[in-house]
């Protein structure tokens, strides 16, 4: 027999992922904006991947199909993967990614719920320790032509010079560590004419529609303030610090939020629940931690966007960090507060 | 690559440290093995595993003379306990020192007891109360329904009742996921 | 004026539904020919039965005598004939049964002597012995005797009274019609409580979304003095008693504390009410206003008798096609009835009629994502997905350590899961099967001790016996040496357990006609003693003889359990 509650608010784990889903769709929208349609392609390569392969993982596990298949949490690893992939990888690339990280990072470790890293993150990782080329190359801007743009992704024509070019970031440690070449952040951000500063074309824009989405989603109590906040200010904090003290060797507080998946990273990825942090103080540790990796990896690191690397480590520590910050329950506060040991 | 070796070690040594810390710092200072036995054993002290009593089995246990699964009031529940205690392998309760069955307790029908005292006796933990040639009487919270009382009555008086559930004494059910609903399909 | 108000953390909004229920007076509910009334109406031990079968009972007398102090008597709801005294099943979600007092009614409502007093030339003391006699409890549900209540704790005086009109569940309006209709009545109550633990104020909380209730009780607590009504923000679980007296005064009472302890207690208004009832006219508590509402064409309330069947309310609410289901209390809280045959208990604020369209079954259930909104909703501050996960686990140790004993069961949480996970389910499985464990193991403690005791005096009487023995010996060995008599200091050997064993022995050795002999003989005995009524009971008091008739019918229940002949004694 089944106790109270009798009421329930009309909620499901379906409406909570196509949220997010719907979240992300101006940002989507600005990336088809200064990157090409090839991004939609590359979404909708990584959905199918998604669907099939959790289809077939509920089969094999016995697990009721078609209520876990609609519930939407494949889509959002799927479409997470395809956003932090460059638009221009190669389809195989992109299934085989989305692949790994629903059969290995999802349900190896039990399906919806259970999984204790980021299933996109785990697939961002080990894309790029594998595949480094592949994993960098992006449009250059301009290069939005798409069926051009789909030559690339589909006959695995390896890209023309042409059309790539390194991100921001991928060059700012490329020619930051070479130090015959005396270049300076301000020299490199300055030298192409999408990159850099406040305005410019690019990523600026799709960070700002990140945030919009980000917002929607604490208006509609998806998320709650603490990841983002915590992600976002301690990056911040940390890249204006240094960028103070040298400001030729390291990138500036505004470059770090709107450049690669720091902005995603904040509202869509380090915001997961299942993997995530859950007790308020946890998530403020969870979200610092993240960024404060972030940017070490970001600067010091062989691989040019920390965040994939800083929210798998910082995964790791959230049994960690649950267990040591539950918050005083009701009427225990002040004797919490005097004897923490009972 | 030699700074990521080094961090990585470094890491290694910090988290290693830690645990070791943890370890010293949260250690749980242990009965001995007998205690620790014996306060999983349900201390009926029926003596079907074979042995007078639940400490005495507790200690054949510890010194490796007794299998695990010997004892049917403690039952599968006991065993996995006991199992997850000694680090061994859970083997099914055997069935030669009998079956696991729901509590019960002893009950005399005072009509036709004739004071005998043979059950005073045979109870191990002095839960019948009377005294020669009068009526004895059950003292039920104190009864662990070992039966040990049962046979050495001469007039038959002694019978086994199951305790019955009160409201006070109900356990919710474990709650019963329905899987078979294939979503809204 | 009250500065401010607090706010507890938590809880959610869910529709109130509260209109359907309050657009007629409160009405009497008729008089059933037959009640149940259930002995146990009150958290804490159950009355002992004072009547027998046969026994005529007027209304308001006491039926049940309180068993310690931490117990409420229990009276006839009318008068009539006492038909049995015997297990029933109880209006509880395990559907189990426990003894009840079955009344005949003779519809003439004829009332025991009342006998109000005035309680301001009575002392606290024997104002709360009257409430345990009266058996006032806990209306609000919680069933919790009230002079227990109203005992100055260690930490000394009750300086705040807080009373709750706040019926924050949906559907449920039962304190709502009574605030509005007997104001008056609940303050003279309230006064009554008051004067018992001499507190200095008095807050009424009311939630703001009852303005008639507000402005009945404003209206009646402007002649006395010090009682201030509050109104407070309308959100589900603002009646729950820790959360009210959270948001009236900012004092958090933690699990396992009593508000005495922090100079506050908190009573339902319903309560206050009987209380005035109680004592200012001498009526023991027979009758509560009881909600009917969800899918009936006549949701009202009802003035209902103790031991009315809830079928016989049912009708006069008239449920209407698609109920599948009754719910005793609210849909947040309350339960599933097991059948409608039940009676109306103390406890019952409420009979819901459920239909899928009002209650919609909850989807199937899915794992936890960890979305933190239960933990958003929970009132406690609990972790409710933590405490899931270790109660689906069963690792019970971790969940005590995060606290699961403070849940109130509110189910906020399970309210806004969207993985639709019972939780509350998970915790009470947890909660009963704790209590349950901590039973077994104190039991088993006692069973060590008393076995190892045993051991001790059984290895004790042995030694001395041998040296008993060695004594003899000795002294006849001494004895023998001097030629002499046996010594005279040799003790007597009484070695009381072993006497009787030869009463065993001979037994197996007799032959089958002498066995058969002894059989009739016992046959014999068994008829004959089972025969005899009790002796000498004639002058015992009323509770004394309650207590022999208990026991009788505990031994021939048992009887029965053992199969053996079933010859009760009367
Ligand atoms: S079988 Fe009986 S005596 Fe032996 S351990 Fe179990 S309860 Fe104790
Ligand atoms: S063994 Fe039987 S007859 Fe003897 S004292 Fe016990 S109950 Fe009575
Ligand atoms: S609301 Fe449900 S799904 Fe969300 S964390 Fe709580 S238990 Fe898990
Ligand atoms: S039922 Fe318990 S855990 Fe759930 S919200 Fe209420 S108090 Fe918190």
């Amino acid at each position: 027999m089944n106790g109270s509650p009798h009421l329930h608010l009309p909620v499901s784990v379906r409406l909570v992922m196509f949220k997010v889903l719907a979240a992300l769709v101006p940002g989507i929208a600005v990336y088809v904006w200064f990157f090409g349609a090839a991004i939609l392609v590359q979404i909708a390569l990584a959905s199918a991947a998604a669907l099939a392969a959790e289809a077939a993982l509920l089969r094999l596990r016995g697990k009721p199909v078609a209520l876990f298949l609609t519930d939407g949490s494949a889509l959002v690893t799927a479409w997470l993967i395809a956003l932090t992939f460059p638009p221009i990888a190669p389809w195989w690339l992109t299934v085989t990614a989305t692949l790994f990280a629903i059969v290995v990072a999802k349900h190896l470790y039990g399906g919806l719920g259970q999984n204790p890293f980021n299933p996109a993150m785990v697939a961002f990782c080990v894309s790029i320790v594998a595949f480094p080329a592949l994993m960098t190359q992006w449009p250059a801007v301009g290069f939005t032509d798409f069926s051009a743009q789909m030559a690339v992704v589909f006959k695995s024509q390896s890209a023309q010079d042409a059309v790539t070019m390194a991100t921001p970031l991928d060059a700012l440690r490329t020619q930051l560590h070479v130090p015959e070449a005396r270049a300076t952040v301000a020299g490199i951000l300055g030298s192409h004419a999408s990159f850099g500063n406040i305005g410019g074309k690019g990523w600026e824009w799709i960070a700002l529609a990140y945030l919009a989405g980000g917002l929607w989603l604490l208006q509609q109590r998806i998320i709650t303030w603490h990841v983002p906040a915590a992600f976002l200010v301690t990056l911040a904090l940390i890249a204006g610090g240094f960028s103070l003290g040298e400001p030729d060797r390291f990138a500036g507080p505004v470059f770090h939020i709107v450049t690669g998946g720091a902005m995603l990273g904040a509202f869509f990825i380090l915001t997961d629940p299942v993997s995530g942090a859950t007790t308020p103080r946890g998530k403020l540790i969870f979200a610092a931690g993240a960024a404060l990796l972030t940017w070490i990896i970001r600067s010091f690191g062989a691989y040019p966007d920390g965040m994939a690397f800083a929210v798998l480590l910082m995964n790791l520590c959230v049994p960690l960090i649950d267990m040591n910050t539950q918050p005083p329950v009701f009427g225990r506060k002040a004797q919490q507060r005097e004897k923490p040991h009972d | 690559m030699l700074s990521a070796l080094l961090v990585m070690a470094g890491i290694a040594v910090v988290l290693g440290a830690m645990l070791g810390f943890a370890s010293v710092r949260f250690k749980v200072k242990g009965d001995p093995l007998v205690d620790k036995i014996d306060a999983i054993l349900p201390q009926t002290q029926c003596g079907q595993c074979g042995f007078p009593g639940c400490r005495p089995y507790a200690q054949a246990i510890a010194k490796g003379e007794a299998e695990i699964n010997q004892c049917p009031p403690g039952g599968e529940e006991g065993i996995r306990k006991l199992a997850d205690l000694l680090g061994k392998e859970f083997k099914p309760l055997s069935v030669e020192h009998g079956v696991e069955k729901p509590k019960q307790i002893a009950f005399i029908d005072e009509a036709l007891c004739i004071g005998c005292t043979l059950c005073t006796q045979a109870c191990p933990v002095d839960a019948i109360v009377g005294a020669a040639k009068q009526m004895h009487t059950i003292v039920a919270p104190l009864c662990t329904g070992c039966e040990l009382c049962v046979s050495p009555c001469p007039v038959d008086c002694i019978a086994m009742v199951p305790v019955p559930e009160t409201v006070e004494t109900w356990k919710w059910k474990y709650p019963v996921v329905q899987i078979k609903v294939a979503g809204h399909a | 004026m009250l500065a401010t108000l607090f706010k507890f953390r938590g809880g959610i909004k869910p529709d109130a539904h509260k209109d359907e229920s309050t657009r007629t007076p409160i009405a009497a509910a008729p008089l059933p020919a037959r009640l149940v009334v259930p002995l146990r109406q009150n958290a804490g031990s159950a009355p002992l039965a004072l009547v027998g079968p046969g026994q005529k009972v007027l209304k308001g007398e006491r039926i049940g005598a309180p068993e310690g102090n931490f117990s409420a008597a229990v009276h006839a709801p009318t008068s009539g004939t006492v038909l049995a005294v015997e297990p029933r099943m109880l209006p509880h979600p395990s559907a189990l049964s426990a003894p009840c007092v079955v009344i005949e009614s003779d519809g003439e409502e004829r009332w025991i002597e009342r006998t109000p007093v005035d309680y301001a030339a009575e002392s606290p003391d024997a104002l709360r012995d009257r409430l345990r006699d009266a058996g006032i409890v806990g209306l609000g549900g919680a069933t919790f005797p009230s002079h227990i209540k109203l005992q100055p704790g260690a930490a000394g005086r009750i300086g705040t009274l807080v009373i709750n009109g706040a019926e924050c569940e949906p559907w449920i309006t039962c304190d709502d019609m009574l605030m509005r209709e007997r104001a008056a009545g609940i303050v003279r109550g309230i006064g009554i409580l008051r004067h018992i633990v001499s507190a200095e104020r008095v807050l009424v909380g009311i939630e703001d979304n009852k303005p008639q209730a507000i402005a009945a009780l404003r209206a009646a607590a402007a002649q006395a003095h010090g009682i201030e009504v509050v109104p407070v923000p309308t959100r589900y679980p603002a009646g729950g008693e820790k959360q009210l007296i959270r948001v009236l005064t900012g004092i958090e009472i933690p699990y396992g504390r009593l508000g005495t302890e922090f100079g506050v207690q908190c009573f339902n208004v319903g309560t206050a009410y009987a209380t005035h009832r109680a004592i200012e006219l001498g009526e023991p508590l027979v009758s509560r206003i009881v909600t009917l509402a969800g899918n009936v064409a006549r949701p009202g309330n009802w003035e209902v008798p103790i031991g009315t069947p809830i079928d016989a309310l049912l009708e006069l609410a008239a449920p209407q096609a698609g109920t599948d289901r009754y719910i005793m209390g609210g849909p947040m809280m309350g339960f599933t009835l097991p059948r409608t045959d039940l009676p109306v208990t103390k406890a019952a604020n409420c009979i819901l009629a459920a239909s899928p369209a009002l209650f919609p079954p909850q989807g199937p259930e899915m794992p936890c994502i960890r979305c933190g909104a239960c933990t958003h909703a929970c009132p406690a501050e609990l972790q409710p997905h933590e405490l899931y996960w270790f109660a689906r686990a069963k690792n019970f140790g971790k969940a005590q350590e995060y606290h699961i004993f403070d849940c109130i069961e509110c189910g906020c949480c399970a309210y806004v899961c969207p993985s639709n996970i019972r939780l509350v389910d998970y915790y009470r499985f947890a909660k009963t099967s704790m209590r349950a464990l901590e039973r077994e193991k104190a039991a088993a403690d006692a069973a060590r001790e008393r076995f190892e005791f045993r051991n001790v005096r059984s290895e004790r009487e042995a030694k001395e016996k041998a040296e008993r023995l060695a004594a003899k010996t000795a002294a006849a060995r001494q004895a023998m040496a001097g030629g002499g008599q046996p010594a005279g200091t040799t003790p007597s050997v009484p070695a009381a357990p072993t006497t009787t064993a030869e009463a065993a022995a001979p037994l197996p050795q007799l032959d089958e006609a002498k066995r058969a002999l002894i059989a009739a003989a016992i046959e014999r005995a068994r008829a004959q003693k089972e025969a005899v009524q009790p002796k000498n009971i004639d002058n015992l008091a009323p509770e004394k003889r309650a207590e022999i008739r208990e026991i009788e019918a505990r031994r021939a229940q048992v009887r029965e359990l053992a199969k053996t002949p079933p010859e009760e004694p009367v």
